[in-house]
């Protein structure tokens, strides 16, 4: 489903990403982990198309298209969907619209037609209890006045709602709590199927324990250093980020020229 | 990928749909101001022998006054001398039913989306069409006759209810209230009058549309309004003007007044051309709107959404001398290209237990610089009056500009006063996110323009909120469901 090759990007003229390269397929989900500053959220804003970050050089292949081309909200009605870290707040902009103009702008893309009024409250009303929100959430402003767990809950009820075919979740889990993290965790892998990919990048291995995830990678430096199965994580839990940089026998991206 | 300033900038530019001009002929003065216009003005409209008196001393007052300078706008010097104060279409005189209106004038309203056939008008609202300078047709006025509402335009209210008129004509706005406000006493030409009697809730809309055709003409028109005790009315008002290179003033005065336990609601959507994006042309919208609350428990809502003319100067105020009276003023002013806006209110509590509201919102695109001019004012008589004033700014690119001027003066020990204001800017943050989400830029600017106006929405009546929101939809060349 996405192919990154050999990706460079750069954010105000400063190398972030340094050759990154990643397969993602359809139906997995993988883990992107590392220390501050390695390159995480970089990668995730590339791949939505964020102004102010470059691609100098590689590639990115999804769904057998140049991303890379496509506009923020044209890869986001292709099916690309970021959970993000920090939700913005949008004064007087009630959820429940914003969710069904994205929704309706989703699936006119698609060639869907749009949802009346009455159908996307219908469907609304099902996708909340994936995140027991609440329903006077929805008529409250975005992400207004919001405490930091109701934001990313919101954030999955969104990836709830536009179905995408690649979920980027950013540091889904900062800043919950363990109940929070558990319902989070669960709306996400409720929207585990064969023909969705998800990206979990996370600091901690916490929370692959309750989203359990099919590879892990490494980030450090903007480069995947290393790669493998979830056992992965729970190495990096025991002995660091340190570990995984200082081995040089396990970095699969010797940086060319040093 | 654009800078953020150029992607705002393509976003808000926009097409001025209503500036057609009808081809049609016209019985125009020469340009110029003296006592003879003002006798010509009169004697046009057969008004009654008091009336020109009023207009005579209003402009001899206006001779002695000089133009406000204090407003944050800058614009040449106006040459009052240059200007056509009457012009209206030929043959108007004696009009019995709308088959006599000129098709020219009915395929006007029709494009501009006001058909004047009542069985075509959006049920519930009753329309006065005012051309140039003279009122085209009333709607339904028979049929609200029927409750004793008499809304008709003011020449003719003049000799049908002379009384009526010369009790409240300028008791709110006297004719030498202000530089503007006196040469539209002295001029003004049609506008509309409304009166509804005592307990009588007016069963529909009232509403005003005013037209701006012939060149260089200024548009004086004078609207008075007048609710008896415990009845209730609300009145929208719209306007448009043909695209020219040349500025054009518009000069008009509202006066509202209600009496014991009366509301009035008066709701405008101003879509006056508000000139290219050069700056030229554009409408000089100078305009005086003021209600007096008389009687006790009265209240008066002034909502209005400003989103054209070049220049706006425009503070509609609410007298509160009613005890218990209630006065509330919301208020979305848009300034794009080179428009500019200096609005506001003014507040003046008398009464004991007066109660006021400010809800201003001003979104500044392009060049476009918009204040906030408001006062409040409480008498040393207004026991715990209240007023809660909030003014927020929205800034779409970097070479606008938002200015906020409170004034307070309280005499009154025991009154509460709150003022709140806030700039912001629609962030790249914001946009970026409703993009992700899959909204296109438009819409994303669109849908967080609308929630920023969200308070002042509301309180239009539901098919102006519609009208509002699609006007804002046009000026930021966006799509709001």
């Amino acid at each position: 489903m996405l192919s990154i090759n050999n990706l460079h990007a750069t954010v105000a003229g400063n190398p972030i990403l340094k050759g990154i390269d990643l397969e993602v397929g359809a139906g997995e989900v993988h883990a992107i982990m590392g220390p501050n500053g390695s390159g995480k959220s970089t990668l995730a804003n590339v791949l939505a198309g964020r102004d102010g970050y470059d691609v100098t050089e590689g590639q990115v292949i999804y769904r057998d298209k140049n991303l890379l081309e496509f506009s923020v909200e044209e890869r986001a009605c292709e099916g690309i969907f970021v959970a993000f870290q920090y939700p913005v707040e949008i004064p007087g902009v009630s959820n429940l619209y914003l969710l069904k103009t994205a929704l309706n702008s989703v699936r006119k893309h698609r060639g869907l037609n749009e949802l009346t009024a009455v159908e996307f409250l219908k469907l609304i009303k099902e996708k909340i209890k994936l995140v027991e929100m609440k329903e006077e959430f929805l008529h409250r402003s975005v992400n207004e006045g919001f405490s930091g767990g109701e934001k990313k809950r919101n954030e999955i009820l969104q990836l709830a709602v536009l179905e995408p075919a690649l979920a980027i979740l950013d540091e889904t889990d900062s800043g919950l709590d363990i109940d929070a993290l558990k319902v989070v965790a669960n709306g996400v892998n409720s929207l585990r199927d064969a023909q969705r990919a998800i990206i979990v990048i996370t600091h901690y291995q916490r929370l692959l324990d309750y989203i359990v995830p099919d590879k892990v990678h490494v980030l450090a430096n903007g480069r995947v250093v290393k790669s493998g199965d979830r056992t992965l994580a729970f190495e990096l839990e025991k002995h660091g980020y340190a570990w995984v940089a200082q081995d040089p026998n396990d970095a699969v991206a010797p940086s060319p020229g040093s | 990928m654009g800078t953020p300033a150029n992607d705002i900038d393509r976003l808000v530019k926009r097409e001025y749909k209503e500036g057609f001009v009808t081809d049609i002929d016209s019985e125009t003065l020469p340009p110029g101001l003296d006592e003879s216009v003002v006798r010509f003005i009169s004697e046009k409209k057969s008004e009654p022998e008091f009336m020109l008196e009023w207009r005579l001393k209003a402009y001899r007052h206006w001779l002695t006054l000089t133009e406000p300078q204090w407003a944050h706008v800058h614009y040449e010097p106006i040459d009052y001398q240059a200007i056509s104060y009457f012009s209206a279409p030929k043959d108007k005189d004696g009009l019995n039913s709308l088959d006599e209106v000129d098709p020219k004038l009915l395929e006007t309203y029709e494009k501009l989306g006001i058909p004047l056939e009542e069985q075509k008008v959006l049920a519930g609202v009753a329309v006065d069409a005012v051309f140039d300078s003279v009122s085209v047709k009333t709607t339904f006025r028979e049929k609200l006759a029927e409750v004793g509402v008499i809304f008709c335009s003011i020449s003719d209210a003049l000799h049908e209810y002379p009384d009526l008129v010369k009790r409240y004509l300028g008791s709110v706005v006297p004719a030498g209230d202000n530089f503007y406000a006196a040469l539209n006493s002295a001029v003004f030409s049609d506008g509309s009058f409304v009166y509804i009697p005592k307990d009588v809730r007016c069963p529909m809309e009232l509403s005003t549309y005013f037209r701006i055709n012939a060149m260089n003409t200024g548009q004086f028109e004078r609207t008075l309004i007048v609710a008896d005790e415990g009845s209730y009315v609300s009145y929208l008002e719209g306007c448009t003007a043909p695209m020219r290179d040349e500025n054009q003033l518009h000069a008009a005065v509202v006066e509202l007044i209600a009496m014991e336990g009366a509301q009035i609601k008066y709701s405008t959507v101003q879509n006056w051309y508000p000139g290219d994006e050069h700056g030229r042309g554009g409408i000089y919208n100078f305009v005086t709107k003021r209600g007096a609350c008389r009687g006790r428990n009265s209240k008066i809502s002034w909502t209005q959404v400003e989103t054209g003319s070049a220049i706006t100067w425009k503070y509609p105020s609410v007298l509160l001398e009613g005890d218990d009276s209630v006065g509330e003023f919301y208020s979305v002013a848009l300034t794009n290209n080179w428009q500019q806006a200096d609005t506001g209110t003014k507040m003046v509590h008398i009464g004991r237990n007066t109660t006021s509201t400010i809800i201003s919102k001003g979104i500044s695109a392009g060049h476009g610089q918009n204040a906030y001019r408001g006062l409040v004012k409480v008498l040393n008589k207004a026991d715990k009056a209240r007023n809660y004033s909030q003014c927020d700014s929205l800034l779409l690119g970097d070479r606008c500009g938002a200015h906020t001027f409170p004034y307070m003066e309280v005499k009154n020990p025991t009154a509460q006063v709150e003022h709140e204001a806030t700039t912001s800017k629609i962030s790249d943050d914001q946009l970026f996110y409703c993009r992700q989400r899959g909204l296109s830029e438009e819409d994303a600017v669109s849908m967080i323009v609308n929630g920023f106006c969200k308070e002042v929405f509301k309180e239009l009546p539901m098919e102006f909120a519609v009208e509002a929101q699609k006007l804002l939809e046009i000026s930021l060349e966006g799509a709001v469901g």
